[in-house]
């Protein structure tokens, strides 16, 4: 008997900033109907249920994944709510892996919605995952630690706001294929350089929008897959890994990894290569949906996962290396989280645009011949992060 | 049947009040503050110097068993200038960084005063890392991070 695990079905809402034609549960549902079809079940074919929730001080609904518990046809079932901030929705993926690895469910459902423009103060709901005695004083937010971030990765390695905005003009380019992409279009590297400074270096087209949405994912186990779905994308290696609530504990000479490069990144990737028998990420891997909720932030993965040297990332775009058409490898085809972030599924939304890949079912995002596909998912200030592998084939490990 | 939508939201606005308890180590390092003082706690053990003050060294599990005075100078880590205001704190545009103290491992942050910001690409060059700054105390301190602030040396 085969321990494989392979996703089966999936779906993903049109992102956009509110949805009032929804409810949050509504949205939730609209996900698990679809993905339940996408993947020719009946909720009767799910053993568990695991819920994709982040904050949920953006709503104004505590606890919101009890609110939802009939609209995803959870009652009866076990249910598990994830939460790792930004990386929710990738270890939502791991966590439906493990309840199949580990014998306890043969299909389970991933699923959630974000609501992040219910509140116009989304600001102080950020500042408050900052430490209370000492952080939450100043203006801290995701974006104001990234720019602390990207200040110094770019000092380090010499690169300019031009290297920056290169990246947003890709994104937006790719989001075009995308029909659920929140933000999409051809922009110029000036547009982006032009759009209103928020903390240096850092501009509005170099961050990513307050999206809403749902999203949803089957996984199964190998006689699921044979009977379900004629192109599984099997999930061949995972790996998630942690880091000091501290940002000032990740600088200096005694740090333990580094925080202007993302360091934990790679060290976390490699546990999940050697599982797919990733050796060269380069030649091996056709497409990535990288969680790039910031311009810089990409770069820096694709340096910790090994597609290039430290620094290297932003010129190699300068030469067209992750384009989606002639690029070495396709990074993003769906604009990425640049274009479209609902925090709560962000992380899934990143899984189920790489299993489309392998699947074959990424309409006009979709890459020819692609046989291994990656996503990955930061949380938090980059105190959670996480990577999947998707393959057409299984690799038992 | 697709039904017509006539309300698309209901408001609402939620107040919620707080009293967090500070616990010894955030306690003791408050005091400080009020006499001009960052308290820092060490691990023995590790040879870490931790700001914030831990009770706890992450790196050998064993208690910080010292307080010691970190020094008023210290060096940039990261820094950013925040254009976009934030309801609730100082106007913007503001300098921060997290800063790491002469004789301490990690870094803490705060505000740097001080620094001319007309001009965001010249005013970021001032405060770079590996700048040099110093602590400065506000006159009338209420234990708290804003009882200081950075200002270059």
């Amino acid at each position: 008997m085969s321990s494989s695990v392979a996703v089966l079905g999936t779906f993903q809402s049109r992102f956009k900033t509110q949805h009032p034609e929804l409810t949050y549960v509504e949205q939730a549902q609209e996900a698990a109907v679809g993905a339940l079809h996408s993947a020719g079940m009946t909720p009767d074919d799910i053993d568990a249920i695991v819920f994709s929730l982040a904050p949920t001080n953006f709503m104004g609904v505590a606890d919101a994944d009890r609110w939802a518990i009939d609209d995803i046809f959870g009652a009866g079932k076990p249910i598990f709510r994830v939460h790792t901030g930004g990386a929710t929705g990738g270890s939502a993926v791991h966590a439906a892996y493990n309840l199949v690895r580990g014998g306890m469910a043969k299909r389970v459902l991933i699923v959630g919605a974000e609501r992040i423009a219910e509140t116009p103060d989304a600001q102080k709901v950020l500042n408050l995952i900052f430490d209370t005695f000492y952080e939450r004083d100043l203006p801290l937010s995701t974006n104001t630690s990234v720019a602390l971030q990207a200040s110094r990765y770019m000092k380090d390695f010499n690169l300019t706001q031009e290297d920056l905005a290169r990246v947003v003009v890709r994104a937006r380019g790719n989001a075009m294929r995308n029909p659920n992409a929140h933000l999409r279009g051809e922009i110029t590297i000036d547009d982006v350089l032009k759009s209103p400074a928020i903390a240096y270096p850092l501009k509005l087209f170099d961050i990513c929008p307050r999206s809403s949405g749902g999203a949803a994912m089957i996984v199964g186990d190998q006689a699921s897959a044979e009977r379900h779905c004629p192109n599984p994308a099997y999930i061949n290696g995972i790996s998630s890994m942690t880091e000091t609530y501290w940002l000032g504990d990740r600088m200096g000479p005694t740090s333990r990894y580094g925080y202007s490069n993302l360091e934990l990144m790679g060290l976390m990737a490699q546990k999940c290569f050697a599982q797919a028998g990733i050796r060269d990420p380069l030649r091996q891997i056709q497409v990535t949906e990288l969680y790039d909720p910031y311009s810089i932030i990409g770069a820096m993965t694709l340096e910790q996962l090994g597609f290039c040297s430290p620094g290297t990332a932003l010129r190699l775009e300068r030469q067209g290396f992750w384009d989606w058409e002639n690029g070495v490898v396709a990074v993003n085809p769906s604009g990425g989280t640049l274009c479209t972030n609902p925090i709560a599924v962000t992380g899934l939304v990143r899984a189920i645009d790489a299993a489309n890949q392998v699947m074959g079912r990424a309409g006009q995002m979709q890459r020819p011949d692609v046989k291994t596909a990656i996503s990955t998912a930061i949380g938090g200030i980059a105190q959670f992060c996480n990577c999947t592998v998707f393959g057409t084939e299984p690799v038992l490990h | 049947m697709q039904p017509t939508m006539e309300q698309e939201y209901i408001d609402d606005e939620i107040t919620l009040r707080y009293r967090y308890s500070l616990g010894e180590v955030a306690g003791k390092f408050m005091n400080g503050l009020r006499e001009g003082e960052i308290l820092a706690t060490r691990c023995s053990k590790s040879g870490l110097t931790y700001l914030p003050p831990r009770s706890y060294c992450e790196r050998s599990f064993e208690r910080c068993d010292e307080w010691v005075r970190a020094g008023l100078e210290g060096v940039i880590e990261a820094s950013t200038i925040v254009v976009r205001g934030f309801e609730g704190k100082r106007p913007a545009p503001v300098a921060i960084a997290y800063v790491r103290l002469d004789g301490v491992d990690s870094a803490i942050a705060n505000y740097i005063d001080g620094v001319e910001l007309s001009d965001l690409d010249i005013a970021m060059k001032t405060i770079e890392p590996g700048t040099r700054v110093r602590v400065v105390f506000a006159a009338k301190r209420e234990g708290r991070m804003t009882d200081f602030s950075f200002l270059l040396v």
